[in-house]
């Protein structure tokens, strides 16, 4: 049967086809543009760590002094060297890391190739198993070699074919600043959008294509990017950034288990408590554990400006299937004669109903192609502006089917109260008024 | 076949109720052709959307087919008008959009009938009224009789119990009513019940048995002339 309400819903459509393009321009407009904004809202607030991201903190710590103190206020966004080789010793999580970023220059060992800077990521070794990295070639570094400060580095697919030609780069050095460092893994290129590991670095696009232990990178007087906040009499010099009350590491786990979670929540409390009373600490313990997504809406990730884009559009496709309403209640109205003839010969409400409804439903595929059509366009223009966000701005398989869904979802929603009318009709008055 | 007791139908408004039926009572036994004769307004139409379950009653008794029809939903009087009524419309009422095959297929298509039976039923409802060659036509491309008779083959396919028409010749010129009519007595003596609503004199001098309808009554018109058929209610 649907296939015949296929059909005439086909033979409708065609029947009057300016008011049938009129409806699906209206559809197509209101879908483009909601599908343009709602697709660039997708690839910014998307899950960076997908599988991942429900188990795996970032730790906050409130280590500042009381003098700007607030009972209801947030602890900074980073921790102090000193705190975060505590946690790391004490090592309650089931993994653990303690990182930050910087700009490192890079030698090529082939000498026609100029030296470049790249992005760099310090850390310690827990870094590719916590985030799930996928290692090509080689492997982690341990924490023998964190704690040694091992001159080793982790390099990306990408840096490893711009340096040794894509080859099997593990055991080769390759010159950082002034130091040689042993490749001992090369990594698959890994490039979470957003950045949500260290968003004062750049919250999108390209990653760090270099990776080395923390201690090494201190050994090695490698400068750090990012934020620094120093309290009390902190100095952000960056050789006595260790000593200093001053924040400027990340800080993440992996908890397995709410479980735990929690366990591990209280253990911040304790800790933190702890300090209070050798004196390091003067604020009573105010802790955080954000999963990766609450962190991404802690740190409101998603651009205020798009939110509100977002909205509008929806506003503006809600204003375009009013109008589809409207004609399609004219449409739909018109053919009351039609409906009065096929519920004299048999045919139920519902049958009419899930006629006019499909009919609805065509006008809404036929939108959803225009509406691609445009949201790939406004794409474009999206990726046009001058924001760290544009490139991202592509259309994946998921919203190519949002897209047909919200075009055929809306339009069929659109077209159930004029369908509800029309098959209200008396059959009886339709068929005397004929 | 069909039996109303006492049967009305009253619309009401606010200030004002209207009887389009009162005491209403006819018996139309299978195989029957009845007119069903009377002045405009006299409530023969009506008597003819509620004979077909295409508006309800305010009471008394239908029975179609020994089934008691006033209890039944929208959806049950839907698949009995389907399966046991076909209908005549004065005005046609063909789908303008649809080829003469596709408008008879309309019934059976929601009796979810296969499509190799679908298609021999039309076709042989099309040879009955001789139109199998204008199966690809559309309605504008028919005269009035043509299309008069695509209506009786669209009702025919269905194989009804009953067949009701309303004024089948109305819109008909004398020689395309001839023709139709003519169609009408030969599917009546094959077998059919018809129920015929007209205000023609002739026309009904054609059927079996008369009925005659005035103010929504069934009257006899051997008895003598009663008040109000002398007012001018035509």
């Amino acid at each position: 049967m649907f296939a015949y309400y296929l059909e005439l819903a086909w033979r409708s459509l065609r029947r009057n086809k300016s008011l049938t393009a009129l409806m699906i321009f209206a559809v197509a407009l209101g879908i483009g543009a909601c599908m343009t904004t709602l697709t660039v809202v997708h690839v910014l607030s998307g899950d960076p760590l997908p599988g991942r991201g429900d188990r795996v903190y970032r730790v906050l710590l409130d280590a500042e002094p009381m003098d700007s103190y607030r009972k209801d206020g947030n602890p900074l966004d980073q921790v102090t060297w000193v705190d975060g080789m505590n946690l790391l010793r004490d090592g309650k999580a089931d993994r653990q890391a303690l990182m930050t970023g910087g700009n490192v220059a890079v030698t090529p060992p082939d000498a026609s190739l100029d030296p470049f800077y790249i992005g760099a990521r310090y850390s310690t070794s827990d870094i590719f198993s916590l985030f799930g990295i996928h290692f090509i070639y080689g492997g982690a570094w341990t924490a023998k070699d964190d704690a040694s400060r091992a001159r080793v580095a982790v390099i990306t697919r990408r840096l490893n074919d711009k340096v040794f030609g894509g080859a099997n780069s593990v055991g080769r050095n390759l010159r950082v600043s002034d130091a040689d460092l042993r490749v001992i893994g090369v990594i698959d290129d890994w490039d979470p959008q957003p950045h949500f590991h260290d968003l004062d670095m750049n919250t999108y696009g390209d990653s760090e294509r270099l990776y080395l232990p923390l201690g090494t990178s201190r050994d090695l007087g490698l400068g750090h990017s990012g934020s620094t906040n120093c309290y009390g009499n902190g100095r952000s010099s960056e050789k006595e950034l260790e000593t200093q009350s001053c924040t400027w590491l990340q800080y993440w786990v992996e908890l397995d288990t709410a479980a735990k979670r929690d366990a591990y929540h209280e253990y911040l409390v304790n800790y933190s408590r702890a300090q209070h009373d050798h004196g390091r600490f003067e604020r009573p313990p105010n802790v955080r554990l954000f999963d990766v997504m609450s962190w991404l809406d802690y740190k409101r990730v998603v651009p205020g400006d798009v939110k509100i884009q977002a909205w509008l559009a929806i506003g503006f496709l809600i204003v375009c299937l009013v109008n589809t309403v409207g004609l399609m209640l004219a449409k739909f109205l018109r053919r009351s004669g039609e409906v009065g003839v096929r519920r004299a010969l048999g045919a139920t409400r519902g049958e009419i109903l899930t006629q006019l409804l499909t009919e609805a439903g065509m006008i809404g595929l036929a939108g959803g192609i225009g509406g691609l059509v445009l949201a790939i366009l406004g794409l474009w223009l999206v990726r046009m502006q001058p924001h760290e966000y544009a490139k991202l701005a592509h259309l994946d398989f998921t919203m190519f089917l949002a897209t047909f869904a919200l075009a055929i979802a809306s339009t069929v929603v659109a077209g159930l109260l004029p369908a509800l009318r029309a098959c209200r009709v008396a059959p009886a008055l339709q068929l005397k008024t004929q | 076949m069909l039996t109303m007791n006492h049967l009305a139908k009253v619309y009401r408004t606010e200030v004002v109720e209207t009887y389009a039926l009162r005491d209403f009572n006819i018996d139309v036994k299978e195989g029957e052709f009845v007119a069903v004769t009377g002045p405009s307004g006299s409530g023969k139409t009506t008597f003819l959307t509620i004979a077909g379950l295409l508006e309800t009653f305010t009471g008394g008794e239908y029975h179609l087919d020994g089934m008691e029809v006033s209890k039944l939903d929208d959806n049950a009087r839907s698949r009995i008008r389907n399966e046991k009524i076909g209908f005549i419309f004065q005005a046609f009422n063909l789908i303008p959009d649809l080829n003469v095959f596709d408008n008879v297929e309309v019934p059976l298509r929601y009796r979810g009938m296969k499509a190799a039976e679908r298609k021999q039923r039309i076709m042989d409802a099309l040879e009955r009224v001789g139109l199998a060659s204008r199966a690809k036509h559309y309605p504008a491309e028919l005269s009035g009789g043509q299309q008069q008779r695509v209506a009786i083959a669209r009702a025919l396919a269905g194989s009804p119990r009953l067949l009701l028409a309303d004024e089948p010749t109305g819109n008909l010129d004398t020689q395309m009513a001839r023709g139709v009519m003519e169609l009408l007595e030969e599917i009546h003596r094959e077998g059919a019940t018809i129920v015929m609503v007209t205000h023609d004199p002739e026309l009904a001098a054609r059927a079996q048995r008369n009925v005659h309808v005035i103010d929504g009554q069934v009257v006899d018109l051997t008895e003598e002339p009663r008040f109000h058929s002398q007012t001018s209610h035509a």
